[in-house]
């Protein structure tokens, strides 16, 4: 990783994106759950590139099947028809690889281990000597404010400690790819704007490329260098649109015109798609 | 306000062990004076109630001996009498409790194993737990003479039959118990190690042994209790030469009541302690799980 940031000091951003490489490419991707009343369309006809390095922010009414996506790309749920790369192989074999780290709407921490040892679970699933175990959870405790907390058990810590003790966990055995499903959507707006501050800074810090499900407009403007915007019944994407805003942002960007344009682009792109159903 | 509560509780505890003695004494009179009575008349004796209590209060074989009785015959039976000795409630006790502990062993082993197999397995869901449940439906005391008698036909004798009654008993919360844990797993949690594509040896380990283990300690209070009762019944209908099953065969064979009594407390007091060591073992390993109890 370090290596990496030597040989290519300073490369632009804009630059480096557009020579990155397809990381998710989705395919005409179709996704029918077979339910008692009958067949649900969860996803129609994707059609969906993401490339390394990107922010990618799948918003949309519930319903969408922006979590169904996220789950299909993790190899959580099977697609029915169509076809999806990730890094180049099969969603099960990306996972078998431990490309991807996961992030769930709810922290998801064992309550039996403390906040190191909940990080440690992926390490020793992946037969991690100790050492190193060790190395990479306080790396990443560090990295998400919490090195203080090593021995404590999750019902010590707020629920915005325990998502960020969760985002450590994802990025413990540094995987290239972050998948995030509304991750700080159970929390207050003050922890959340906090959070997204902070996992803009893991983002750019690590150069990870980062899939982040959520249905708030200001969260997805603030982050993403790409916004998905989806709609339901058949769950597909209405609109994907590019942000213009640089890559280093804080929270006074959302008082800026581009922010406030790109904010009303996803809204429209939202309204819209519900006038036509 | 905590002191004066705890003053409260502690005055509370005394009333109410003050009142089941004065219902106890009550209760020996009322049970014991019918023979007494009829003794008296039968002898032609002059009798008065103070005289009536104390005669019920000191019979060799009453209905039902005092507290105070019972007390002297446990004194007399753990503290005064050498403990190999076969009048000894230590001896009989320390007979009874190998086979409980051996029996719980055994019972608590036999329940995690057919737990992970039906929960890991549906044929051996549909083809197990149906036996399970037929198994304690039928009454211990009709099978446990015909496992003792054909096991002593196999050359089985002694501590194994026994213990085996007591795993009869005590398998069985646990299987239900663990069955139940081993399923508690959050839907959340089992999608995590998903992603890290864990082994079913790593779901098990790092989160299905976890997730019961509060579910494990539960059963098993009620498993090395069923183990104790098991033994006990064990030794009832074999003409065991120790135990406190046998003592309390041998008493209600001589109709010595006041030793059946004795040895009733023995097994209840033994009871309790084994349940309290359970206890004991779950809050050292919730304490090590991070549990605040």
């Amino acid at each position: 990783m370090d290596m990496m940031v030597n040989t290519q000091p300073a490369s632009s951003p804009e630059r480096a994106k557009e020579e990155a490489r397809k990381i998710i490419a989705i395919d005409d991707l179709s996704l029918v759950f077979e339910t008692n009343d009958g067949p649900v369309n969860a996803l129609s006809h994707i059609n969906l590139d993401i490339h390394a390095g990107d922010f990618v922010s799948f918003i949309g009414p519930s319903g969408c099947g922006k979590t169904t996506l996220l789950r299909v790309i993790a190899d959580l749920e099977r697609q029915t028809e169509g076809s999806i790369q990730v890094d180049g192989t099969s969603p099960e074999d990306a996972r078998l690889n431990r490309l991807y780290g996961y992030v769930f709407q709810a922290p998801g921490l064992f309550p039996w281990r403390t906040i190191a040892g909940n990080c440690k679970v992926p390490l020793e699933i992946f037969g991690m000597s100790k050492e190193q175990q060790q190395r990479h959870v306080d790396k990443y405790l560090e990295l998400v404010g919490l090195g203080d907390f090593h021995k404590k058990f999750p019902w010590q810590l707020s629920g915005g400690m325990q998502q960020r003790a969760s985002i450590a966990r994802a990025l413990s055995f540094e995987p290239e790819l972050l998948l995030m499903d509304e991750p700080f959507g159970a929390l207050d707006e003050i922890t959340r704007d906090h959070l997204n501050l902070e996992l803009l800074k893991i983002w750019r810090e690590t150069r990870k490329t980062v899939v982040f499900v959520t249905h708030s407009i200001p969260e997805a403007v603030l982050l993403s260098t790409h916004i998905v915007v989806m709609s339901p019944r058949p769950g597909r994407i209405a609109k994907i649109i590019k942000s213009p805003l640089p890559r280093v942002r804080t929270l006074e960007d959302r008082e800026s015109p581009e922010f406030i344009a790109l904010a009303q682009e996803v809204r429209e792109a939202l309204a819209n798609d519900h006038r036509i159903n | 306000m905590f002191k004066s509560f705890h003053k409260s509780q502690a005055a509370a505890l005394t009333l109410m062990v003050l009142a089941l003695l004065l219902l106890w004494y009550a209760g020996a009179l009322w049970l014991n004076s019918d023979q007494l009575i009829n003794g008296y008349e039968r002898r032609n004796i002059d009798w008065n109630f103070s005289q009536l209590v104390a005669d019920a209060y000191s019979m060799k074989r009453p209905m039902l001996p005092t507290p105070d009785q019972i007390g002297a015959e446990l004194y007399k039976s753990i503290f005064d009498t050498a403990v190999d000795s076969k009048r000894s409630l230590v001896y009989h006790s320390a007979i009874t409790l190998s086979s409980t502990l051996l029996g719980f062993l055994m019972g608590g082993l036999l329940g995690i194993v057919l737990a992970i197999g039906i929960v890991h397995n549906r044929t051996l869901e549909r083809s197990l737990m149906p036996w399970v449940i037929t198994s304690q439906t039928i009454p211990i005391l009709a099978i446990a003479p015909m496992i003792i008698v054909v096991l002593g036909a196999l050359n089985f004798t002694g501590l194994v039959p026994k213990a085996i009654i007591s795993m009869y008993l005590s398998f069985f919360p646990v299987t239900i118990g663990m069955v139940k844990g081993l399923r508690a797993p959050d839907k959340l949690h089992m999608e995590l190690l998903a992603t890290y594509s864990a082994k079913p040896g790593e779901f098990f380990w790092k989160l299905r042994w976890p997730t019961a283990l509060p579910y494990l300690f539960a059963s098993l209070k009620i498993a090395i209790a069923a183990s104790l009762v098991g033994a006990i019944v064990a030794e009832l209908p074999t003409g065991a030469q120790g135990g406190l099953g046998a003592r309390l065969l041998s008493g209600s064979y001589y109709g010595q009541t006041v030793q059946i009594w004795a040895a009733l407390v023995v097994a209840a007091v033994l009871g309790a302690v084994l349940v309290a060591l359970v206890g004991m073992m779950e809050r050292k390993i919730n304490r090590r799980m991070g549990i605040a109890a």
